[in-house]
């Protein structure tokens, strides 16, 4: 072959190999492009996802409050002459104060429009009357000036979501109502005030009164039961599976089976929750030790799994260098493996507990559904969670349970996200420092 | 290869004085007769018999997959630990069985320390890697005591000027060198009579290799020490005595300078002078 011949074919195959490189370079760009166009998919799902969310459940936060002049008529709230707080507490006729003073103010027209008028108050207002007499006993006979709760009717007015120009048949609020609205509006006795009672109190068949702090309580109860149950024992499992068991029929018989737990539909457990610890052992319904109960079993293999793997995770190096050094392998394992190892044991518990906290079809089985108003004391009171909590809201008619639903989603989200961001930091944390 | 391999043995010093010694007081310290090794079906070790002798550099060579490891983890039973492996022969440490019944693996540990392939400190301090073996066997009872046996080990291994005013960083901080002569330091301080060493320089740049090999002619004085290696160099240097393994056999054993210089084994021959391997 001459010098030139030789050139010839090399220039060939250069021109060949820059070819294929364009078509290399080609598919790179395409597939990077597939790649960007999901994740701008995916967070545009996400955005439409939470901007729902918010823009339905911001107002959760908010409450609308009046401003009425109460006389306190001494006839009313202490006929006796007595103003000791239990005197009061039993036969003080608030609400016929509130009344007595609204009809002066208002001047309703027989008992139909006083009806109208009293429905633009919260049943609640009575008792923020109440307390703030007991309070104030000697404030009896005076004519005072109190913020109130408005009903749940006008709080949606205030914010909105009530259209005035529809036929006065088809809404709740009626003429009257506004035209007194607009009064006390123009009188500038209308104002919208952080709902903190929306944190604070539990469920309620009035919206402007239900708050989630009953169902928060309920669910920590619940994933505390949850996380004594399964954390030890899920450590114990994964350790001795990864660490001590032999490697036989057995344990693989194990293996596969507790692999085939963490993918059993989570009503399945509520099943069996119903079956076992309710009809079985009889223990009470509707109660946090037995969600937790439930969850625990179905937190169980997610926890083992995570575990084990973590286990595995550590090198085998460290074993060895334990080893050689005459430890036992309990030593082996207790000083040296699972220290290592926790973090990502950790994280593992965490991620398992917030799919847990997100739960509601097992907890449905067992009776975690019922209407309760009471913050649950311990783990045997009857009590919801927040996921079934916004679950019985979101199946309520009345208009304010739709921004208290998205409110209770947003609570939820946020400790979701506090807790998933934890096993992020935890795993960022303690990554490989081998 | 063959030229650079004499010129090791000349060029170690102490290769002829000791030689001289180790022949008036030469004791053996471990004896293996007839061992064989079975990974699940495969056959690993074939009727390894070998003495290894006091205060002395036994270096086990041959190809990779030989079972040189295998042989040597045999001695401290470390083997016990995998689960499809099964040892049979008389395996003795100073005239007692060591896989009898009544031997304690933690005690036979104790006294037979191991140092491995790749360093391996445990992710915690300087002080802490050293101070874990005597920690876990009640060694000391009290602080000083600790810190001073720390300190030795330490010394011993030739690492404590180095890290003196840092025993609280993690041992893994420490460059590759240091990280073995931690984990020297660290089976010292246990106080064992023999030194088993698997590879201890592979993972390691010329110089910090020649620092090793230095603390092993050192360590040499007090401790029985049987060292896997693949550079025949380095086996020349270090050692007194050389095993040839070759597939699960072993081949040949004798002085270092003989097995170098007139191998009885046509299979040695060809190993030593790079003909495989
Ligand atoms: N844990 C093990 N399980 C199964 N086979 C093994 C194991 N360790 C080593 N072997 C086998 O035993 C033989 C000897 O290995 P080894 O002692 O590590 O060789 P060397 O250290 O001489 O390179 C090799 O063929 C290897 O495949
Ligand atoms: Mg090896």
């Amino acid at each position: 072959m001459t010098d030139s011949a030789q050139s010839v074919l090399i220039a060939g195959q250069k021109e060949k190999v820059r070819r294929g490189l364009d078509r290399r370079l080609r598919s790179e760009r395409r597939f990077r492009a597939y790649g960007i166009v999901a994740i701008v998919l995916a967070i545009l799902m996400l955005l439409f996802l939470v901007g729902t969310i918010v823009s339905n459940g911001y107002s959760a936060f908010t409450q609308t409050w009046i401003k009425v002049d109460v006389l306190l008529d001494e006839e009313l709230i202490a006929p006796d002459g007595e103003t000791d707080p239990e005197t009061l507490r039993e036969d003080g006729d608030f609400r016929g104060a509130l009344i007595e003073t609204l009809v002066a103010d208002y001047k309703p027209e027989g008992r139909a429009q006083e009806d109208l008028l009293v429905a633009m108050f919260s049943t609640e207002a009575e008792w923020t009357l109440q307390r703030h007499v007991i309070a104030n006993p000697d404030l009896i006979g005076r004519k005072i000036t109190i913020w109130v709760k408005s009903s749940s009717d006008i709080d949606q007015l205030t914010k909105g979501a009530v259209r005035r120009d529809s036929p006065e048949s088809g809404r709740k609020l009626k003429d009257l109502q506004l035209r007194w609205y607009d009064r006390m509006t123009a009188e500038n006795r209308i104002e919208t005030r952080f709902n903190s009672g929306f944190f604070s109190s539990g469920d309620s068949r009035e919206p402007e009164q239900a708050g989630i702090w009953g169902a928060i309580v309920g669910s920590f109860l619940t994933m505390l039961v949850t996380l004594v149950l399964a954390f030890p024992v899920g450590l114990a499992a994964a350790v001795y599976l990864e660490e001590f068991a032999p490697k036989n029929r057995l344990t693989d018989l194990i293996e596969v089976n507790v692999n085939n737990l963490a993918a059993v539909p989570s009503i399945v457990f509520g099943l069996l929750g119903l079956a076992v610890f309710l009809n079985f052992f009889e223990l009470p319904r509707s109660a946090p030790l037995v969600g937790g109960m439930v969850l625990a079993l179905m937190t169980l293999p997610t926890i083992i799994i995570s575990g084990r793997a973590s286990l595995l995770a550590v090198p085998p190096s460290v074993r060895e260098a334990a080893l050689g050094l005459g430890a036992s392998r309990m030593q082996v394992v207790s000083h040296h493996v699972l220290p290592l190892a926790m973090p990502g044991i950790l994280t593992g518990t965490i991620i398992g507990m917030a799919r847990a906290l997100g739960e509601t079809a097992p907890l449905l089985m067992i009776g975690m559904v019922a209407f309760i108003v009471d913050i649950p004391g311990g783990p045997t009171d009857a009590s919801t969670v927040m996921p079934v909590q916004i679950y019985l809201w979101a199946d309520s008619p009345e208009r304010g349970f739709v921004e208290k639903t998205s409110g209770a989603v947003m609570v939820l989200l946020v400790f979701l996200i506090v807790m998933n961001a934890s096993a992020v930091y935890l795993r960022k944390k303690f990554e490989r420092r081998w | 290869m063959d030229e650079n391999i004499a010129e090791a043995i000349v060029a170690a010093p102490e290769a002829d004085a000791s030689d001289a010694v180790d022949a008036e007081t030469f004791r053996v310290k471990m004896t293996t007769r007839n061992v064989n090794v079975h990974y699940a079906e495969k056959h690993a070790l074939r009727d390894v018999t070998l003495d290894i002798g006091e205060r002395e550099v036994t270096a086990l060579i041959g190809p990779s997959g030989c079972g040189k490891s295998t042989y040597l983890r045999c001695l401290n039973r470390m083997n016990d630990t995998i689960d499809i492996c099964r040892v049979t022969g008389r395996l003795e440490l100073d005239g007692q069985d060591i896989y009898d019944d009544s031997v304690d693996v933690v005690q036979l540990r104790a006294s037979i320390g191991m140092v491995f392939q790749k360093p391996n400190p445990f992710p915690k301090s300087i002080f802490d890697n050293v101070a874990y073996g005597p920690r876990i066997h009640g060694l000391v009872s009290d602080r000083a005591d600790l810190d001073q046996l720390v300190e030795q080990s330490l010394r011993k291994a030739g690492l404590f000027d180095e890290v003196k005013d840092r025993l609280g960083d993690p041992g893994t901080s420490l460059s590759g060198g240091q990280q073995q002569r931690l984990c020297i330091a660290r089976a010292i301080a246990v106080g064992p009579e023999v030194i088993l060493m698997d590879e201890p320089c592979s993972s390691l740049d010329p110089i910090a290799t020649a620092r090793i090999e230095e603390l092993i002619d050192e360590l040499r004085q007090n401790y029985t020490i049987v060292i896997v290696t693949h550079s025949m160099q380095q086996a020349a240097r270090v050692s007194q005595k050389t095993a040839f393994f070759h597939l699960g056999d072993l081949i040949e054993q004798g002085e270092t300078p003989q097995i170098f210089t007139n191998p009885r084994d046509e299979k040695t021959q060809g190993y030593i002078t790079g003909r495989f391997g």
